[in-house]
């Protein structure tokens, strides 16, 4: 095991040990649950067809799993900034990129193991009603890429500060403003409009996966913007490692 | 084993340290010793790879520490001045880590966890969280971290920090121990933390190097630098005592003093007093300075004795304690300020400027 599954083996480690992991993925579940009952099981049940259901779950489950990735993300530099820690791995024979490659690993898991936690209820859908195995199973995908996209965008912000408040309103500052690109979108002309709508992270690139449309482009999209990020965060590792 | 050359650190337009040029040669454990601040912790951080100087050249190993950072990291353990542990491992678990991100195979780390804990004596406390132990096992335990890989050279800041003194000898035993197999770099304030552990001693101060040799060479540079302190209790002949109204053996009546109707001759007299003690010790030979508390007059109203620093190019205990009984005094208390290291920063200092 390289230095990144070592690293992604504390990290993991510490969201299990911590009372951290265990809020984060509470609230995301029991918010998840809630929107679910409200929509497929409350009063409202039976209003929305089943693919209308399992629609509107991915497009809820997406909000919270992106601001559960910024609250999974802003501890991983941070912290060991703030607690000294960092001096540890700085003084190993250990490259950035793979402290920072390492500490996405663990919170992609962490929150992909919450993600999977969720799995119950489209599968509930399955009671009463009908739904495609294959809209499960790209919904979920896109949730994936989405987090470790946002995921990405708390490591670099983690990276640039010790206060994991200053990373939290730099990651949310990032992802609100990639959220609203969308919306301007439709508002704006065009070129911009073209622009803001190719680069917004929840408009045209997640609403294939909401429907459980597989395009290769919002794929490339997720995996360019979390790369960008990464590398971003690598960047700023290496010119604060010598500080 | 270790080469520097006219290594500096600036943070901004502030120099920190330098330019400091020395070598150290494989086997040596050498003190670095200074008051806080003048640039122990960061050149100590720039040997083991964390902090890039602004200019010079470092090398260890015959490895330049900006051209080959991966390489030397494998070669030196570091101990920060507070433990880089993570709160949520357990001892056990922390080491492991600190083991393998080091470049130790799994066989190697369940190999020399065992024998790192045996030797900071940590082993009972393997299973407890990091976040649960005292400052002195947090030490231990950040010593261990620094040694897990076997390093060529162990860089150890200030580890004797917020140890009690029992704990403090703890810690000494167990760097007398690495002695023989590692090249040891220490950082201190303290003189004798150092002294009795290091081979030999590099002074810093402002940020450079103001003096440097084993403790025989610096000990007359050292030991001229050494004051006394001396605590007197004013009275005699000289009537100290009795003008101040306070202590003495000439009898002299507390409550007098604090007489309100009297009290500003009192405080005239116990001044008047006081000069007179301060010049007996200034007039004894060989005495270069003398520095009395913030207050002198209420030192005595509140313990009917004044403590007084003395300073001398030589031991200067003798003939100061026989000037002050000769004057009427009484000498209650007399210690050697051996750790008076401002002093001894002032004087290297002053002769490096010179």
């Amino acid at each position: 095991m390289g230095a990144t599954g070592i690293i992604f083996r504390r990290e993991f480690g510490a969201y299990v040990r911590s009372p951290m992991g265990y809020i984060v993925a509470a609230v995301v579940l029991l918010l998840d649950g809630i929107l679910f009952y409200t929509q497929a099981l409350g009063p409202r049940a039976g209003e929305f067809l089943s693919g209308e259901v399992l629609m509107r779950f991915f497009y809820n489950a997406s909000g919270l799993t992106a601001v559960a990735a910024v609250a999974l993300s802003i501890r991983l530099i941070a912290e060991e900034r703030a607690a000294g820690t960092q001096l540890l791995l700085n003084t190993s024979p250990v490259r950035d990129w793979e402290i920072v490659l390492g500490k996405f690993l663990s919170a992609l898991a962490f929150l992909s193991a919450i993600t999977v936690a969720t799995l119950y209820m489209p599968l509930m859908i399955l009671v009463n009603g009908k739904i495609a195995f294959g809209h499960i199973v790209v919904g979920y995908l896109g949730l994936t890429f989405l987090g470790a996209a946002v995921l990405s965008i708390g490591l670099f912000s983690t990276a640039l500060t010790r206060h994991q408040l200053v990373a939290a309103a730099s990651a949310s500052m990032i992802t609100g403003t990639l959220f609203l690109l969308w919306p301007l979108s439709q508002i704006v002309g065009p070129p911009l409009s073209r622009v803001f709508a190719a680069l917004a992270i929840h408009g045209r690139h997640w609403a294939g996966f909401q429907q459980g449309l597989f395009h290769l482009r919002d794929v490339v999209y997720y995996v360019a913007l979390t790369y960008f990020f990464l590398y971003a965060a690598t960047k700023v590792m290496e010119a604060k490692r010598w500080e | 084993m270790v080469h520097l050359s006219d290594v500096t650190k600036y943070y901004g337009k502030k120099r920190a340290l330098g330019p400091v040029s020395f070598e150290i040669e494989r086997g040596d454990t050498v003190g670095f010793l200074g008051l806080n601040g003048v640039g122990k912790t960061t050149l100590l951080k720039i040997l083991a790879c964390g902090l890039r100087p602004s200019s010079g050249t470092v090398t260890i190993d015959g490895l330049d520490i900006l051209d080959e950072p991966h390489e030397v990291r494998k070669r030196v353990g570091y101990l920060p001045e507070l433990p880089p542990v993570y709160g949520d491992m357990t001892v056990g678990d922390y080491l492991n880590f600190a083991g393998r991100i080091r470049g130790l195979t799994p066989e190697a780390v369940a190999r020399r966890v065992p024998e790192v804990e045996e030797y900071a004596r940590i082993a009972e406390v393997h299973d407890m969280p990091t976040r649960n132990l005292s400052q002195g096992y947090r030490q231990r335990v950040g010593v261990a971290q620094a040694i897990i890989h076997d390093p060529d050279l162990l860089i150890l800041d200030e580890p004797t920090h917020d140890l009690d003194p029992v704990q403090i000898m703890e810690m000494r035993g167990m760097i007398r121990a690495l002695k023989d197999s590692h090249t040891i770099l220490i950082s201190s304030h303290i003189l004798p933390e150092i002294s009795q552990t290091c081979d030999r001693l590099l002074i810093l101060n402002d940020g450079e190097i103001v003096a440097s040799g084993t403790e025989a060479e610096l000990g007359d540079t050292l030991l001229r630098s050494r004051g006394m302190v001396v605590t007197v209790r004013p009275g005699g002949h000289a009537g100290v005592g009795a003008s101040t109204g306070v202590g003495g053996h000439a009898g002299g009546d507390r409550d007098a003093g604090g007489d309100a109707d009297t009290g500003g001759d009192t405080d005239a007299a116990a001044q008047t007093a006081i000069d007179a003690l301060e010049r007996v010790i200034r007039s004894v030979p060989g005495v270069t300075g003398v520095r009395l508390p913030d207050r002198p007059a209420r030192a005595i109203a509140a313990a009917g004795a004044l403590t007084i620093r003395v300073y001398g190019e030589a031991d200067v205990r003798a003939p100061v304690c026989r000037s002050l009984v000769e004057a009427g005094h009484d000498v209650i208390g007399l210690t050697r300020a051996e750790r008076e290291l401002e002093r001894v920063f002032v004087e290297l200092v002053g002769r490096a400027e010179a």
